[in-house]
Formats: structure tokens, sequence, C-alpha cells
């Protein structure tokens, strides 16, 4: 069907954005679902597939766990977060008979779940539709990249933390992007310090810095600095809305920038 | 808790080399069924009996596991090799098989170094005399390569890494792995299944969004029968080093692993605080434990190791009883 040009469950999706990183725990999952909520605060309707198959983390993070997917004639439907079905989200973790329940899968079968995932939900209209994806470059994200691209996916955002450990795997994905013709949106750098609530005074727990000289060595746009802030760890743990709760926290102008940062790297495009 | 064969969740795969390949109540409806159930049900690979001559010289072996990224696995992987080497009398070498993100060469400051074919095999890199290490890190030519591989050629290289590196005579075997429970997960377990492995030390972080994870983790040891030495709680609180005050930025909203291991009834191994140290320690590819033995950190890994040690000397002295 995609060679006749036709996009079939994707056909009314805009734009589709992966979030990667070749790092664990760097926060791929925190900054797609601060993404989906910025841009849906701004009126836009957004998806979001989560092909972490092994640690799915979107569905706690918009307190979704427990909702089902239903079937209908053109394939799943995904599950809608919001009343008004502004945020509809896919993940594994609907999938599961009991939340603890580990998937212990091997290559091929993750990728034919992929596959599955990317031609069969029934997203209808999308303005953004945000892939979050485990950490690495292997079968997922393979997988993802291919079968998206008929579909001419608007690029890759990359996160990484400041340490050079981490630095260090981003490097390699940004190779993977390159490799695989994907465009990378951006560098966002997480964790990037941490403001005592107590006395002000900021520690660079892990490392300042790393991840805006990667983005300049490596010559892509860099999105800015996200600090370590507990109200975002709280709010992604009881799935609350931080864009909307914490305007006044500290992290919440970084993700704001980088989510029009998305926006207007669409607008030549014209949306 | 799933646990046992017969209570054995859905959407489990039994792996491509497994007898049940394509046969278990697991395989119904997955698109590879076919494929595996013809796919000539895989005699077991000669390379189990190989690595199970190869680990004769191997006394101890330890994975650490973590459903979660970057909640530390390399950090304490690193940490705790560095820590049992301290004793010059024993032997201790580190594998690494996170294929996709090799974070060991360089927290044992390492990076850029290459490993040397021998006439007995791959030779690892040496830290010290008494502590070695093998990485796909040591196989890149730059470090912008990366290593773009599906699971079959990730396998492939465990398989390498086991069967065709010239260890030498160990005490401890630390096995660094990515997070999940895929391909490398099984192919470790498989790979080493002739072999005895001493049990596995589980990470996380105190917030839910990890501990669902490790959950996750916990029942994959189940069900592949790896015995559980305990779980260690990283990046557990941080204290101010200006007004000494503690801030939970990974907070601890159900109660962390303290109430996890209640539940689940394993040992809570340790807690290890937040020290921005130990990030640059590893940045910079030294021990935290030698470069500020003074921090609570170090005490807390400090115990943490020790309480490994025990067990597997209690382990072992079990089994020769046995
Ligand atoms: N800027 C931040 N401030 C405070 N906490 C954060 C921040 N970014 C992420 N976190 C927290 O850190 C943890 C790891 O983040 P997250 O799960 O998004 O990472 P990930 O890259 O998706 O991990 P994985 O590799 O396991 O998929 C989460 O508990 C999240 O809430
Ligand atoms: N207790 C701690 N205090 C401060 N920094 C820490 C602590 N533990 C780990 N780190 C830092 O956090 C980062 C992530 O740790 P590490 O790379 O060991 O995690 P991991 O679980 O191996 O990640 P991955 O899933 O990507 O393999 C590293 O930069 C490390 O230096
Ligand atoms: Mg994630
Ligand atoms: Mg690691
Ligand atoms: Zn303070």
């Amino acid at each position: 069907m995609e060679e006749t040009g036709l996009r079939g469950n994707l056909a009314g999706v805009k734009h589709i954005l992966l979030v990667l990183s070749g790092k664990g725990g760097v926060g791929k999952s925190t900054v797609s679902t601060e993404l989906a909520l910025a841009l849906w605060h701004t009126g836009k309707k957004v998806g979001i597939l989560d092909v972490d198959l092994c640690g799915p983390s979107i569905p706690r993070m918009l307190k979704a766990q427990g909702k089902a997917v239903h079937q209908c004639d053109s394939g799943w439907v995904p599950v809608f977060v919001d009343q008004d079905k502004g945020i509809s989200l896919m993940s594994i973790g609907f999938l599961l008979e009991k939340p603890d329940d580990a998937v212990v899968w091997r290559g091929p079968k993750k990728n034919a779940l992929i596959k599955q995932f990317i031609s069969d939900v029934a997203w209808g209209e999308l303005d953004f539709l945000i892939v979050d994806t485990p950490p690495g470059t292997s079968d997922e994200h393979i997988s993802t990249v291919e079968s998206l691209r008929p579909y001419k996916p608007l690029g890759a955002v990359l996160v990484t933390t400041p340490q050079v450990v981490s630095v260090g795997d981003v490097r390699r994905e940004l190779t993977f992007c390159k490799k695989m013709g994907l465009r990378v949106i951006g560098i966002v750098e997480n964790m990037s310090g941490f403001v005592c609530p107590h006395c002000s005074e900021c520690t660079n727990i892990f490392s300042k810095g790393g991840g805006e000289e990667l983005a300049k060595h490596a010559g892509v746009p860099f999105l800015g600095y996200v600090p370590l802030d507990p109200h975002l760890t709280q709010s992604l743990e009881e799935g609350k809305d931080f864009i909307q709760e914490f305007p006044k926290s500290s992290a919440f102008p970084a993700l704001a920038y980088i989510a029009q940062q998305i926006m207007d790297s669409t607008a030549p495009q014209g949306s | 808790m799933a646990e046992g064969p017969g209570a054995a969740p859905p959407h489990d795969c039994p792996g491509t080399s497994s007898a049940q390949a394509g046969r278990a109540a697991a395989c119904q409806g997955c698109p590879n069924q076919g494929l595996c159930a013809s796919g000539g049900v895989a005699a077991p690979d000669p390379a189990i009996e190989e690595i199970k001559e190869k680990m004769k010289t191997v006394k101890h072996k330890i994975l650490v596991l973590s459903g979660k990224g970057g909640v530390g696995k390399s950090t304490f992987s690193a940490h705790l090799a560095y820590g049992l080497a301290e004793d010059e009398t024993k032997q201790v070498a580190l594998l690494d098989i996170d294929i996709c993100g090799p974070s060991i060469p360089k927290m044992m400051g390492l990076e850029g170094e290459q490993v040397h074919q021998s006439g007995s095999g791959w030779s690892p890199v040496y830290v010290e005399e008494n502590l070695s290490v093998m990485s796909v890190g040591f196989l890149l030519s730059s470090p912008d390569d990366a290593v773009i591989w599906r699971g079959p050629k990730k396998n492939g290289m465990i398989k390498q890494f086991l069967r065709d590196v010239d260890w030498g005579e160990i005490d401890y075997l630390i096995v660094d792995t990515p997070p999940g429970t895929s391909d490398e997960h099984l192919s470790i377990v498989q790979y080493l299944s002739s072999t005895h492995i001493d049990g596995v030390v589980i990470i996380t972080t105190p917030q839910e969004v990890s501990l669902q994870d490790v959950r996750k983790e916990i029942n994959f040891c189940h069900k592949v029968k790896l015995p559980i030495i305990g779980v260690v709680e990283n990046m557990s609180g941080f204290v101010c080093p200006k007004c000494k005050n503690e801030s939970q930025i990974f907070p601890l909203t159900t109660g962390g692993a303290e109430k996890m291991c209640q539940n689940l009834n394993i040992s809570l191994l340790g807690k290890v605080p937040l020290d921005p140290q130990i990030g640059k320690s590893c940045d910079k590819g030294q021990s935290f434990l030698s470069e500020i033995p003074e921090s609570p950190a170090t005490s807390s890994y400090r115990n943490i190791i020790q309480r490994i040690q025990e067990y597997c000397g209690l382990h072992h002295s079990q089994e020769k009883i046995i």
C-alpha cells in the first residue's frame, strides 16, 4: 500500500518526530511526555507512540496505566489521555495482562510488533506523532526508522545528560541518524544542574555543558538545558500535567522553549 | 507474580534456540511462530559446551541488571570491580555486554584501548594486573562509531566474549548489561546455562518510573531461574554541599526499593546517595572509592561490595559441601 502512495493509518498525521538517545535514563520518555503536553496546550493534536517494549514509561507518565486499546475497523484505537482526545497514546503497556509482566522478546518479535504499531494504529488526525524509544541503536530503532521512512518523519530530537559517559553514547546515536538518513532536529541537555530548594546553590550533579558541546561539535542545533527539577520527577510519577501545574518551576522555560523550536521547525513546510 | 513454568505470562518468547521455539504457549499468534517452529529447531549451540570449559577457571559470576536505563548499572559494575580488585590476591574481570552503548571503557579509564589477538583468543584489556576488562568499545575505531546491530549479531558478539576471550584464572567475573529483558539478557543466560552463575545484583533508583521496570526484570530473573543476590538503590537523596540539607530529586513516591524488596521478599543490599563526584570519577575513568574515600557514597558502596563477597563466599562453600 505504501508503494501506491497511500499513508494508511498515518494519512492524517502531519509531522512525525522521534525522541532518541544512545544512553539510558537520560529523559527520553520525560521529553516525549512534556513535549506532547506542551504542544497540546498550544492547541495541537498529539499522538505518542511508545516503542520501548521492555520498559514502557509513557502510560504512567500520562496517568493512563490500566487503560485498554480497542480494535476498530481500521486497526487499534489508541488510548486517549484527556477527555477531548487531544493526546492519544499507544504503548505495549496497554497489552500486558499484569503491569509487572516482563516482555522477554528477542529482536524479530519486537520488530513485528513495532511494524504493527506503525501500520495498525488508527491515529486519525494528528498535528504531531511523537515516538519515544528505548536506548540504543538496535532492533527497535532500525525497525522504527525503516518503517517510518515512507512517511517522511520530520526528524529526531536527541536527549543527553551532560556527563562524558552519556555524551559518548549520544555521539554514536548521531552516527546512527546520519547512516539512517534521519534529520537531527537538535540536542537537549537534560538533568543539567540542580538548584537546592533550601539555599539556591546550584550543583552540577551530572556535570554541565556536555550536550551543548556535542551539538557544537556535530554542527546540529542545541535545544537547551533542562535542569534537574524535583517537581518534574514528581509530576511524572503521578501522571500530572507539569506544563500546566508548575509554570514557575525551573524546568518549565526550557521545556517550553524546546516545544517552540519544534513548532518553528515545522513552519517552513507549512502546517 | 508469575513464577514457575505453568504460570508463564503470555508474550514470553522462549528464544529462537529453545526447544520450545515456535511451540510454547507464548508462541501462539507470534508472527515468527512458523519460522521458529520450522527453522531447524536448533540443536543446542555447541558454544555452550565450549563456554562451560572456558568458565571452569572462573570462580564467581555476577550479573548486574536493571529494567531501567541510566540507573547506574555500569557505574556499579565498575566500582564492584574496582572494589573487589583492591584485594591484590583476587583476580577480577569485568565484561560489558552493552553492545550498543558501552560505558565501561570510559569508566575504567581505558578509552581508545584495543584488544589483542593472542594464541589462545582475544586478550582482555588490563587496568591493573588483577583487573581485566572486555567491551565492544575496544573493537571500535572511533568514538563516533555506532554499533547498529540487530539481535543476532549482538548475540554472536556475546558468545565470542565468553568463548574466545582469554580470561585466565579468575575469582570474580562481573557482567554489566544494557537495560531491558531482550537479546543480550537471554543470550548471556543461555550461554552461561551450563556454568554456575552466583547471582544477580539489581540496580534501581527510588522513583516508581524506575521500579516499575525493575519489577519486570525481577520477574525475568525468576523465569530464567537466576538467583538474586539483592537490590541496590542508587541516586537516593542528594545532600547539598553548601547547606547540607537533603533533597529527594528522585522521590520515593511508592516507598522506594525498600518497600519493593519487602513486597517481593528479596534483599536490599544498600542505598547509594547522589554524589557529583561519582559522575566526575566515571568521566575521568578513575575509582571513586579511592578518589573520594570519605564520601558517604563510598562507605555505602563498600558495604554493598562486602555483602556481595559474603554472599559469594557462602554460596561457594555450600556448593563444595554438596
Ligand atoms: N529534568 C529532570 N528533572 C528531574 N527528574 C527528571 C528530569 N528528567 C527526567 N527525570 C526523571 O528521571 C527518570 C528517568 O527519565 P526517563 O524515564 O524519561 O528517561 P529515559 O531516557 O526515557 O529512560 P529509559 O532509557 O529507561 O527509557 C524519570 O524518573 C524522570 O522522571
Ligand atoms: N550515585 C550517583 N551519584 C551521581 N551520579 C551517579 C550516581 N550513579 C551513577 N551516576 C552517574 O549517572 C550516569 C548514569 O549511570 P550509568 O551509566 O552507570 O547507568 P546505566 O544504568 O549503566 O545506564 P545505561 O542504561 O545507559 O547502561 C553516569 O554518568 C554516572 O556517572
Ligand atoms: Mg524511556
Ligand atoms: Mg550502562
Ligand atoms: Zn542547599
